[in-house]
């Protein structure tokens, strides 16, 4: 149940900046994993789960782009209906509040990822596995 | 240190006493030599003789910048070309530039006065120079150089622009003291921060900073992020370049070379002087300049200045640090801001760095100031939450200052220029509307 590292970006809401994070990350030879943006009326935040962080944060910095690394925490749940609704019943009912969520697929071996950034990781990891929903680790994402 | 005690030293009645003959001597002289000066005197009635005392001044029309461009190139100027031996100019944002001519005499005076200013800011033969200034028609470098080689320094004359290879200057050569724009130094600390080499590699002690204004928490900045003794020194190409004021060491306003340059602070509307110790526009007449002489100059700067004597021992009247410009000042909603003014907040806060642009608008009938600042500190990114409490206590912050709402947008970091000569922070929109 160890947190995983997430990649986050401030982007102003201009032109080109995501494609410009993106061909940086690329040509740093780091994949995206799963990905976010949300924004505000005059900036946003990119947040990334990427095949190798400590070299996106490198290439990022290196670029002169204002980036940070967190910890979140990434549920592993089935890819069926219920499911997510289930894994946030757990949170909720622990009173455990989400800053902010974001979820991708794994074809591969039909499961779903959320990713979601709580106050504390270690907390709400222990009381996810205990109502039996897997953590995924740092190895598992890349 | 003194470069010239007697003069720097002079009592005041004496000093008074030179004044007013060179006001003399340059009011006879423009009225000679320069037809513009002639028809404009004759118009107010004035000639040498009727000053009779430096008050007297008052009775003398006021020269501004637009007198210069109108008379453009060298209308104004009082010598034959054959006697002019240097042109400078200084960049118009709008418009032609100002052109300046210098004699012989002009050249030597004025590095007379910058090794005055050097010295009384620490610098001496053993200071190896730095000047990061930009050469060419901008006064700024070759105004120092002239000044520091007078006093035997060793000068550098490295101009602005790829500031890795001036840091590695800096290393390599041992440099001691850097002439630069205070927001150029920032810059350079910053660059020079983000390189692999340590801090201690830097040998700089003293700083001669000018070309625009530097707020007190700038000056520390730049003071702790490089060690060293930071001075302001002034002046304009108008005038003669730098070198008009500057810092002692006990840097409690910036001495004038009251033996070359005579100081007014007045009403920028009225031009009525201002008493002793009031804030005001400053105007500056020349007293012995040859190749364009100016009376009661309009620098549009507004300051202070202050007759009492300096621990230093230097008797030269003291102006204080540039508030702002009279033509730089904002009227927002019927209040005078200056930019300094939020310079001094966005320094104060860490998590933004000290380069900021300013916008005002005019949306329906009221006015607006839209603050851009650069979020440095990356652990805000985690969320909107954390920004957006920082966009809002910088907008508490400047309202406390300036006493008027204005909305702060946060862009990334690096996106706001940096200047290497006087920096440009306002984008005033309401004059397109016009
Ligand atoms: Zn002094």
């Amino acid at each position: 149940m160890t947190p995983v590292k997430q990649i986050s970006v401030f982007v102003e809401n201009k032109h080109g900046k995501l494609s410009s994070v993106a061909r940086y990350l690329a040509d740093g030879g780091v994949s995206i994993r799963a990905m976010c943006m949300a924004d505000t009326t005059d900036f946003g935040i990119f947040r990334l789960l990427v095949s190798d962080y400590e070299k996106a944060e490198k290439v990022l910095k290196a670029a002169g782009i204002t980036c940070s690394v967190t910890e979140v925490l990434v549920v592993e749940i089935e890819d069926t209906p219920g499911a997510f609704a289930d894994a946030m019943a757990v949170l909720a009912d622990n009173h455990i509040s989400l800053e902010y969520a974001y979820a991708f697929l794994t074809p591969t071996i039909g499961k779903a990822y959320i990713i979601i950034r709580v106050e504390d990781n270690i907390g709400a990891a222990k009381i996810l596995t205990d109502n039996g929903i897997k953590i995924v680790s740092q190895e598992e994402i890349v | 240190m003194f470069f010239q005690k007697d003069i720097e030293t002079m009592p005041r009645k004496q000093l008074e006493e030179l004044q007013l003959e060179r006001l003399k001597w340059t009011v006879d002289y423009c009225y000679k030599n320069v037809p513009f000066y002639t028809k404009k005197l004759d118009e107010a009635g004035v000639t040498a003789d009727k000053i009779k005392s430096l008050e007297d001044i008052r009775y003398i029309p006021p020269t501004t910048k637009a007198d210069l461009r109108d008379n453009y190139p060298f209308g104004l100027f009082a010598k034959p070309m054959k006697e002019i031996v240097r042109i400078h100019a200084s960049s118009g944002t709008t418009g032609k530039p100002t052109v300046v001519g210098y004699t012989k005499h002009d050249l030597d005076i004025w590095s007379d006065c910058m090794a005055r200013i050097c010295t009384a800011a620490g610098a001496t033969s053993d200071d190896i120079v730095q000047i990061s200034f930009g050469y060419g028609m901008f006064t700024g470098a070759l105004g120092l150089h002239y000044g520091l080689e007078k006093i035997g320094a060793t000068v550098i004359p490295n101009s602005s622009g790829n500031t890795e290879k001036a840091l590695m200057y800096m290393r390599d050569f041992g440099t001691t003291a850097l002439v630069a724009t205070p927001s150029y130094a920032l810059y350079m600390c910053e660059t020079a921060k983000s390189l692999e080499y340590p801090m201690s590699d830097y040998k700089l002690k003293l700083g001669l900073f000018g070309s625009e204004g530097c707020t007190p928490e700038m000056r520390t900045q730049i003071e702790n992020g490089w060690g060293l003794f930071a001075t302001d020194n002034y002046g304009m190409s108008e005038l003669m370049g730098p070198g008009v004021s500057g810092e002692c060491r006990e840097r409690n306003g910036l001495h004038f070379n009251e033996d070359f340059f005579l100081p007014e602070i007045v009403d920028s509307e009225t031009l009525e002087a201002k008493p002793e110790g009031e804030y005001g526009e400053l105007l500056v007449t020349t007293l012995t300049k040859e190749g364009i002489p100016l009376l009661r100059y309009r620098t549009r700067d507004i300051t202070k200045l202050t007759y009492e004597p300096c621990k230093c021992g230097r008797t030269h009247a003291r102006m204080e640090k540039v508030q702002g410009r009279s033509d730089d000042m904002l009227k927002i909603r019927g209040v005078n801001i200056f930019p300094s003014q939020i310079e001094s907040v966005l320094i104060s806060i860490d998590q933004v760095s000290p380069h900021y642009q300013l916008v005002v608008r005019r949306e329906g009938f009221a006015d607006t100031l839209e603050v851009q600042v650069e979020l440095v500190d990356s652990s805000l990114l985690d969320s909107y939450g954390k920004i957006q409490q920082l966009q809002k206590d910088i907008g508490r912050k400047i309202q406390t200052v300036l006493g008027i709402q204005c909305k702060i947008s946060i862009v990334e970091h690096g996106t706001i220029e940096r200047f290497v000569g006087k920096a440009k922070r306002v984008v005033d929109l309401r004059k397109e509307n016009k």
